[in-house]
């Protein structure tokens, strides 16, 4: 199914939970901010929200340094 | 020096700016140097927050000389911050951010720079922030010399500046660039101040 991930469409496994793609991404999710169809999902709920066609998803995966 | 910091402004920006409480999350490279950066922009209020000492390795990129060695850094950035404006309002906090003191420290600003360390921090302070619907400017992507073109990238109230890309768990932190990184956040925080808003870059 087709969703848009940081404005791009892209094609990702049916039913998939949003942990799953991120975790498939490479990405610790610890390290990720996560909005949905405009809303915030906070990072324990990665685990519970599966993605549907037509979703929306902003990705923001922050690395070290301060 | 607060009446010729200020007199670039125009009388709405004084006041605008007199009266902004900026918190600065973190006095490490991004954070001292922003610190400062905001004084020297006429800010009338930073909270710093910050649980380290000055370390003879921090020198190469943050607002610290030989003689702060040792010293808690946010006390070492409120002497530097009222050497420069002795009537600047610092509230300096000698503590670690975490999931637990998060949600009650950030109403303490009207807007919140990120300079933390540790990604997972970074994250916590970003998703508390954007819950919470406190502007936060964050950065991501700021180690090496030279290469990725550091950005500005705006999610509802998030901005984060950097290059999204260079870790300094293998790219070495140098001042340069972390420096510029801190100085897109202070733009970023100023721009909100001033006009209530932060526009993409163009």
């Amino acid at each position: 199914m087709r969703i848009i991930i940081n404005g791009e469409n892209e094609e990702i496994q049916e039913g998939i939970t949003l942990l799953e793609l991120i975790s498939g991404r490479g990405l610790d999710p610890r390290t990720v901010v996560a909005e949905l169809n405009r809303n915030i999902i906070a990072g324990e709920d990665f685990a519970a929200v599966r993605l549907n066609p037509d979703d929306s998803l902003e990705l923001l995966h922050f690395v070290g340094g301060g | 020096m607060r009446k010729e910091i200020l007199a670039y402004f125009t009388p709405e920006q004084r006041r605008r700016l007199q009266s902004a409480r900026v918190g600065v999350a973190g006095a490490g490279g991004l954070g001292s140097n922003a610190a400062m950066m905001l004084a020297r922009s006429g800010v009338g209020h930073i909270l710093i927050i910050d649980g380290d000492a000055v370390e003879a390795s921090n020198l190469n990129r943050q607002y610290y000389l030989p003689r702060h060695l040792g010293m808690p850094k946010v006390t070492a950035l409120s002497e530097q911050l009222h050497e420069l404006d002795p009537e600047l309002d610092v509230d300096a906090r000698h503590l670690w951010l975490d999931g637990e003191n998060i949600p009650a420290l950030l109403p303490l600003a009207d807007i919140w720079l990120e300079a933390v360390d540790k990604p997972a921090v970074k994250a916590l302070l970003a998703s508390h922030a954007l819950k919470a619907g406190k502007p936060m400017i964050c950065a991501s992507g700021m180690g090496g010399v030279g290469g990725l073109a550091m950005k500005r990238r705006i999610l509802k109230g998030l901005t984060v500046v950097g290059d999204f890309c260079s870790d300094i768990a293998w790219k070495p932190p140098l001042a340069p660039r972390v420096i510029q990184c801190s100085a897109m956040q202070t733009d970023a925080v100023l721009e909100w101040i001033l006009t209530g808003t932060i526009s993409p870059l163009h």
